[in-house]
């Protein structure tokens, strides 16, 4: 296949307006610069040939029609209207750049104000960026803002952080000389006192999760209460559908709060793109990375969109800059802008109190099941730890013989817990499905 | 068109009921505590789905893009995105497969991600690939941090990362997040990498270069075997930034110039959508030295099936929660495989045979930052422009929007005066060339004859030029 569009009187044309005879006598200079090497020959595919095989591939990943996922950690499947990817799918969307021409992406760019205000709304904060990478990467972010902030390097990162967040958050850090400190959990939930008395002078920051990595409600604004004296900051990462119902990171009186965007309209897409949501307090808007957009007027007093405080970005300020992030992740903050449009506050509080309601239903059938119990007497959003009689990745493969990918087998990240299983349920699974999942769960377990 | 929000559009009571409530509230919620939950429920618009649609959709044809016309933007590469990577990119077998998926029910996700290395490690001359990225800057954090851990398991503390002065201002601000002390190495007069400055930078304490060839004033770094060797000899390692790999891909690999680490930018090169400022994806490419650093999890080849590799205990860590953004690089795959090696021989021709073209047409209007041959893009400076009329290179792009196409990159690289930088790209015919060239010369001739024109400019769009001083004094960042 080929997309460029020149014939051969075209090339002979501007082969000619240049003087040479050849494409090739344009990279004379590089051959003559480098060693010979050869280029691995690999074959072009026509468009119809390559479906064909990419059918064949694709169903090495199960059925989607007859397959059930119980799964979240991290990554939520939530119902996706289908005027979102018919509205992502706008060539004036996807295959526009950065708006750096102000004039001709003011689609973008008030699409992108939308978004920092709705960003806002949902994290109760007062100022949002135009998005990260993902979830993860924001808050390591985060936690760097916060040293640069206070010019302290201990970080209290809470133990009930989802594993990868905490390694994404050791990467970025590492070589800034950050202190990072684990605290512990106590019976699943972040204990307030274990954090006051880890709290010293050169603390920068306590990162907390809510609901947390097993799917436990966390005392939010007790640990706000606890921080409000102290110069640490306070950084609350957040499940972005659970703010339909829990209280927000603003509320609990954070000072930054970071959410993975995932389950506002983007599709599971086997971990990305995702998109990261980043909002602080105005007054520390100068230190906040990645791009914003801001209301301006031109000549004429017509109201428009820019984007503002690029003093921060590394375009302008290069080595000084507050990140080295450049893009963000537009198409995908899109996405969930037209989301919250579609939805609305009630129906994102349905979306939130139907999948509480789902994922407690679920957690009492299965909790009947011969040998099983929940592993913590909690309060939970919709994600619980379920023990079982029996390693969990044995049940996992068992599940996925009938089309059903289970709750995470919690022994990947923690070897004393083989036997739990962290489950997920939001709105769109339904009573059937879940009957579906309790008799293989049964069967599995027999 | 009116440039009002969501939020003024929306009317308490309206709104599309996507989720019935399951029968009565459930009576669980009590046990949430009250201090848990939200006091304040947040301030959505209300709309009609018929209505949101009418929106974004208004919003849309408020922006330019590739869809749309030509848009020369320099080191963007702003190609035509071919229309099979988005329709296999929604396909619910890939789409909707969560990302802890036991890796027995993601083999055919797996197998594209693991065939996509390959492509690229074969492209660049490298050993493997990590696809994690979800950017060009988060690539190039990647392999500085790579670097780092090399030199210290090699038990050097090396600090200073040589950055040239026509560099992308995402390398020194890497270097910077990767710990490192970034030195600025200045061009020589012909716009490349000096190497006696190289030579003197070159010590004991030098962790490496980053280095883009062709570099940002589209001229290839011809010496770079001896550059890579300078930074060798003494001790650092040569990152390649990828950006304007779309000017050799397919017949010169970044390895053979005697790189150690690459990034590539699947939204350039590869033809993925730039989604109007993301998602991109940054693989990163390395040689066997460096292999161990590279992050977690890796796609590996097991004796019956592929697998997602964590267990090791050399790497940097992990860049994102998950393996990478699967969907773009699913995009990546389908291109490199309609295309093949052949294909994107013709791209990288095409790409460098249309800005010579371009180069060609103009350099007598306008000065050339260099003379000569250029890769796939070029440098003007509208320097002459500014001392005979007034008028600079902001007041050109501007006019050429009214003419029907998006400016190119502007004052960029910093080492040109009044710079317009130009990258016309593989997709974009003859006709289209041709007319931007007497676009611009038509502008150079306005220039003389009615400065005012292009002071103004542009005309036609939703709004003029607006006040980004005052936007950035008055800060309103949301509504």
């Amino acid at each position: 296949m080929s997309f460029t569009p020149h014939t051969d009187d075209d090339v002979a044309r501007m082969l000619n307006a240049l003087g040479l005879s050849s494409v090739d006598d344009l990279f004379s200079e590089v051959r003559a610069a480098l060693p010979p090497g050869e280029v691995p020959e690999l074959a072009g595919v026509g468009e119809f040939e390559l479906r064909h095989q990419l059918w064949d591939i694709a169903r090495l990943n199960g059925r989607p029609d007859q397959t059930l996922c119980f799964r979240g950690a991290g990554a939520y499947e939530h119902y996706i209207p289908a005027a979102i990817p018919q509205l992502l799918s706008r060539g004036e969307f996807s295959t526009a750049y950065t708006p750096y021409q102000a004039e001709v992406s003011q689609g973008t760019l008030q699409v992108m104000y939308e978004f920092q205000t709705m960003v806002c709304e949902l994290l109760g904060m007062e100022v949002a960026n135009a998005s990260m990478y993902d979830g993860a990467s924001a808050l390591a972010e985060a936690a760097l803002m916060a040293m640069r902030i206070t010019g302290k390097h201990r970080l209290l990162v809470s133990e009930g952080l989802h594993p990868h967040w905490l390694q994404v958050v050791r990467t970025y850090a590492a070589n800034v000389e950050a202190d990072i400190v684990p605290v512990p959990l106590r019976d699943g939930l972040t204990s307030p006192d274990a954090i006051a008395s880890a709290l010293d002078d050169d603390t920068a920051a306590v990162l907390i999760q809510n609901p947390n990595v097993l799917g436990l409600i966390e005392p939010l604004r007790e640990i706000g209460a606890l921080l409000a004296t102290h110069p640490a900051l306070y950084i609350a990462a957040a499940y972005p559908i659970s703010l339909g119902l829990l209280a927000s990171p603003g509320e609990a009186g954070a000072d930054i709060a970071v959410a993975e965007g995932q389950p506002l309209g983007i599709p599971l897409s086997y971990g990305g793109p995702y998109l990261g949501l980043f909002a602080t307090k105005m007054e520390h808007i100068r230190q906040m990375p990645g791009r914003i957009s801001g209301l301006a007027y031109d000549h004429a007093g017509r109201r428009g969109y820019v984007m503002t405080l690029q003093a921060r970005e590394q375009h302008i300020r290069r080595e000084r800059a507050t990140s080295n992030i450049c893009s963000n992740q537009m198409l995908c903050a899109l996405a969930a802008t037209v989301y919250l449009s579609l939805m609305g506050p009630g129906g994102f509080s349905a979306v939130a109190e139907r999948s509480f309601a789902v994922a407690h239903q679920l957690a009492d059938d299965l909790s009947r099941l011969r040998g099983c119990s929940l592993a913590f007497e909690r309060p939970f959003f919709n994600e619980f730890v379920l023990k079982l009689p029996v390693p969990a990745e044995d049940i996992e493969r068992e599940l996925w013989n009938d089309g059903i990918v289970s709750g995470l087998p919690l022994g990947r990240w923690w070897p004393e817990r083989r036997n739990q299983m962290l489950f997920c349920a939001t709105e769109i699974i339904t009573d059937a499905a879940i009957h579906r999942l309790v008799a293989a769960m049964e069967e599995a377990l027999s | 068109m009116s440039a009002e929000t969501v939020f003024e559009r929306s009317h308490p009571g309206r709104g599309t009921p996507y989720v019935a409530q399951r029968g009565a509230p459930p009576a669980s919620l009590d046990t949430i505590p009250r201090h848990a939950l939200r006091a304040r429920p947040p301030a959505l618009p209300e709309l009609t789905e018929g209505e949101v649609v009418r929106h974004y959709t208004n919003l849309s044809r408020k922006n330019w893009a590739v869809d749309v016309g030509f848009y020369p933007l320099g080191s963007c590469t702003m190609k035509y995105n071919p229309r099979l990577a988005e329709q296999i990119a929604a396909w619910p077998e890939f789409s909707a497969a969560h990302p802890l998926r036991p890796a027995r029910a993601a083999q055919g996700l797996l197998r594209i991600m693991y065939e996509t290395e390959r492509m690229l490690a074969h492209l660049c001359g490298m050993e493997r690939f990590t696809l994690q990225p979800a950017a060009g800057a988060q690539g190039e954090l990647c392999g500085m941090l790579m670097i780092r851990s090399y030199h210290l398991q090699h038990g050097a503390h090396r600090n200073t990362v040589i950055v040239p002065d026509s560099a992308h201002g995402t390398n020194p601000a890497t270097a910077a997040l990767a710990g490192f002390k970034v030195v600025t190495c200045p061009s020589s007069a012909e716009g490349l990498v000096d190497l006696r400055a190289l030579s003197k930078l070159a010590n004991d304490d030098l962790a490496g270069i980053m280095l883009t060839n062709p570099n940002t004033l589209g001229l290839f770094e011809r010496d770079i075997q001896q550059v890579c060797r300078i930074v060798h000899d003494a001790g650092g390692l040569a990152y390649y930034d990828g950006a304007n790999f779309n000017a050799l891909v397919g017949r010169f690999r970044p390895g053979d110039m005697g790189f150690d680490v690459v990034h590539l930018n699947l939204h350039k090169t590869f033809a993925t959508p730039h989604g109007g400022g993301g998602p991109g994806s940054g693989p990163v490419g390395v040689t066997a030295q460096l292999e161990p650093y590279l992050p977690v999890p890796l796609i590996a080849k097991g004796p019956e099936e592929f697998e997602l590799e964590e267990n090791r205990p050399h790497t940097i860590g992990r860049l994102n929660a998950f393996a990478g953004s699967m969907l773009v690089v699913l995009r990546a795959y389908v291109y490199l495989r309609l295309l093949g090696t052949a294909g994107l021989r013709d791209v990288s021709g095409k790409a460098v045979l249309a800005a010579n073209y371009l180069k060609q047409r103009l350099a007598d209007t306008y000065a050339p930052s260099h003379p000569g041959r250029c890769m796939h893009e070029f440098v003007l400076s509208a320097e002459k422009q500014r001392e005979e009329s007034g008028v600079r290179a902001l007041d050109i792009a501007k006019r050429l929007i009214d003419l029907g196409f998006h400016p190119p990159t502007m004052y960029f690289p910093l080492t040109v005066p009044e710079a317009l930088m130009i990258e016309p790209t593989e997709t974009e015919d003859l006709e289209t060339l041709d007319a931007f060239a007497d676009a611009l010369l038509q502008i150079a001739r306005e220039a003389k004859e009615s400065p005012e024109l292009l002071h103004d400019a542009p005309h036609n769009t939703p709004v003029g030029r607006l006040d980004e001083v005052a936007a950035a004094k008055n800060l309103n960042v949301r509504w």
